[in-house]
């Protein structure tokens, strides 16, 4: 309802269109973004920090570190190779055993299952992210450990002739990097399998149906449409899920004897990474403690690298643009 | 897709066309796969058992999976054809996936809750471990000043995150600042950020100077591993935070602003209270990653035996330290006494859930009652 009034002058005055700000405004436009910059600030500390403290670690071992398999503060030789190699290798194993699958349940609560099954199974996902490292590594450390070790045994004596495969005479078959792989895919389980999903969810419906109706098998239309269309969102998340295997601490802790060292024998007892390597040796202090800062540093920019990367490829392939990795 | 032409006898063996749905399965297909299973299972029995010397219960699996798939495969192309047999395969593997997801969680909360339920007692809740020793009895553990501990550390890492991450959110939401894109990718990779590479850094940016210089607030205490879970916890929130704020309508927000209301108004009183629900469920969930959270702890919190209430002095203990000191023991008496802590951890982990998906419910209830009386609408 509008009544006319009067007007008291012939020609208004023009309005300004651009944004005027209230004093309210420009108060909440000064926290939000002094609360954004807060995060970029921490993260800069945090780099900061390491650096400075891995200064002397650095400074003893020079590019050495890099090249030095064994971490002894007390000779005085520091090296991040053995760690850096142990975690490489765990994480890859974790990822190989975590993506094949991932994939496998992404397809079956996108495609095959139906409403409320699919419901219950997202939930399980999300669960299965919630549990804490601790308790994985409690139950690999005690139930999975002595289970597969046969397992391994088996393999041995088998397929020793395998590089891979193969173990030194006498060595034991628990707490191997093969376990250790095992017990961080499941952990990794939970991220790769939300990031395939939602990539598959967002297939068109349009090209599924085309697919359909040309006669094709639901494999046929799996394979043709929504694999080709999901690769980009299946690479990314796999590097994610990466991203989270390197890092993983006390599974890994208690699952491993932290040995530095670089060898093929998966199977045997043995192996180390480097955030297990620091989470056991959380006492030291002077020149073990600067090299544990080190190790960190190293840790730390590999894993930015690797999530920079995997989002990268998310936000560029088709599947990504609207997934929030 | 590829075309083959039918030979001339598969042609003669064809039956009658008939509709077939790729995904539903008819009562026959069920009997082939019954069928298939039975006989897969005695041959490996028969073969693994009668014929060799099995090594174990893995390897039957394996080959009885391997038999059942191939005979579901030769049956079925022989029934429908080969691409409906491919068909059935993938479908089959794909089912077998699935299963992958639920065995190990099963299996897992089967083990600590026969490992520690028979031990844990009322006793748990009353009282800390500075009075037991290491030859008493696992059912006289006492945890009340882990879960003191943990209580205290996520409560005032919550002071620190909601408002930081809630504002962060909205930066990255509601503003037009340029500084949101680097803001948004320094989130992403601070959520990958190793946990215990938080630790490490809040040990050497502020307790080493703090205990060199001898300030008592900077040493090991609880308040130092809350900075450590804060650095744990803020991207989870703030991205979950960041996506449920994306659910909220445009139209809603341009209501408000062409009310005449400011941004900050629009924010209070429309944006977050639409979100509400989806922001509680972004922070309980929250809480349930950092309530385990163990690394960061090792180097901030230290751990104790005894009771601490005071989180700004001296060492504290929570519940996932607890766990992982008595763990690493040699004595299996006194590892049983971090299998109690397990299972405590574990039932405070699925509450926190329960809670989150009740929370969350509530919206999709509600949404669920919309959609039909909005399709009604339509269909009028």
């Amino acid at each position: 309802m509008t009544v006319a009034l009067p007007r008291p002058d012939p020609s208004p005055p023009r309005r300004i269109v651009t944004e005027v700000l209230s004093r309210a405004d420009r108060a909440f436009r000064r926290v939000t973004t002094g609360a954004g910059l807060a995060m970029l600030a921490i993260l800069a500390v945090i780099g900061f920090f390491l650096i400075y403290r891995a200064g002397p670690a650095f400074g003893t071992s020079g590019f050495g570190f890099f090249t030095t398999i064994r971490f002894d503060a007390a000779s005085g030789v520091l090296g991040v190779l053995g760690l850096l190699y142990g975690t490489v290798v765990v994480a890859l194993i974790a990822i190989g055993i975590a993506v094949p699958l991932s994939i496998l349940a992404a397809l079956y609560i996108t495609e095959y299952s139906s409403g409320r099954l699919r419901g219950f199974l997202t939930g399980l996902v999300d669960l299965l992210a919630a549990i804490p490292s601790l308790l994985y590594g409690l139950w690999g450390f005690s139930f999975v450990g002595p289970k597969i070790a046969p397992v391994s045994q088996w393999l041995t004596d088998n397929l020793g002739w395998f590089p891979l495969f193969a173990h030194k005479d006498n060595a034991l078959f628990i707490n191997s990097m093969f376990i250790a792989g095992l017990i961080v895919s499941l952990m990794v389980l939970p991220i790769t399998t939300s990031v395939i999903r939602e990539v598959f969810a967002q297939t068109p419906p349009g090209e599924k149906e085309a697919a359909l109706a040309l006669g094709s098998t639901r494999w046929g239309m799996v394979r043709t449409v929504m694999l080709p269309f999901g690769r980009g969102g299946i690479i990314g998340g796999s590097m994610l899920g990466l991203g989270r295997a390197l890092g993983e601490t006390i599974a890994v802790s208690l699952l491993l004897p932290q040995v530095p060292e670089i060898t093929t024998h998966i199977l045997q007892f043995g192996g180390s990474t480097i955030s297990g390597y620091i989470a056991n040796n959380s006492g030291a202090s002077g020149l073990a403690l600067s090299g544990l800062m080190a190790a960190g540093l190293v840790l730390f920019v590999f894993t930015l690298a690797t999530n920079f990367t995997a989002s990268v490829i998310i936000s560029r392939s088709r599947s990504g643009a609207g997934v929030d990795a | 897709m590829t075309a083959t032409l039918p030979r001339a006898e598969a042609v003669a063996r064809r039956r009658p066309l008939a509709k077939r749905r790729p995904a539903s399965t008819t009562p026959a297909d069920r009997l082939a796969a019954l069928g298939c299973a039975v006989s897969a299972t005695l041959l490996t029995w028969f073969v693994m058992h009668l014929l060799l010397t099995s090594p174990g219960w893995l390897a039957d699996l394996l080959v009885a999976y391997t038999l059942y798939l191939g005979m579901l495969y030769v049956v079925t192309r022989d029934r429908l054809g080969r691409l409906a047999a491919a068909d059935r395969i993938v479908s089959t593997i794909v089912v077998t996936g699935a299963l992958g997801l639920l065995i190990p969680l099963l299996l897992l909360l089967g083990y600590i809750v026969v490992a520690g339920a028979p031990h844990l007692g009322w006793g748990f809740f009353t009282h800390d471990m500075s009075a037991v020793g290491p030859t008493d009895p696992v059912s006289a553990t006492g945890g009340l000043h882990a879960i003191v501990g943990t209580l205290e550390q996520t409560a005032l890492t919550l002071v620190f995150v909601v408002p930081l991450g809630l504002l962060t959110a909205i930066f990255l939401n509601e503003t037009r600042s340029r500084f949101r894109r680097p803001v948004r990718i320094m989130v992403d990779a601070m959520s990958g950020l190793p946990s215990i590479v938080a630790g490490l850094f809040v040990y050497a940016a502020l307790i080493i100077p703090g205990i060199q210089a001898g300030v008592g607030l900077f040493s090991y205490n609880g308040l130092m591993a809350t900075f450590a879970l804060t650095m744990v916890m803020l991207p989870t929130v703030t991205r979950t935070v960041d996506v449920v704020l994306r659910l909220v309508p445009d139209g809603l927000r341009e209501a408000s602003l062409a009310l005449g209301a400011s941004r900050a108004r629009t924010v209070w009183s429309v944006v977050l209270p639409t979100a509400r629900t989806g922001v509680t469920t972004a922070v309980i969930l929250g809480i349930a990653r950092v309530a385990g959270e163990t690394a960061p702890l090792l180097f901030t919190s230290f751990g104790s035996i005894s009771m601490n209430t005071n989180p700004f002095s001296g060492p504290q203990e929570s519940i996932p330290l607890f766990v992982y000191h008595y763990v690493k023991q040699p004595l299996s008496n006194v590892q049983q006494r971090g299998y109690v802590g397990a299972l405590v951890l574990i039932m405070l982990i699925f509450a926190l859930f329960a809670l989150a998906r009740l929370v969350g419910r509530d919206r999709s209830k509600r949404r669920a009652r919309r959609t039909p009386n909005r399709t009604a609408q339509e269909n009028r």
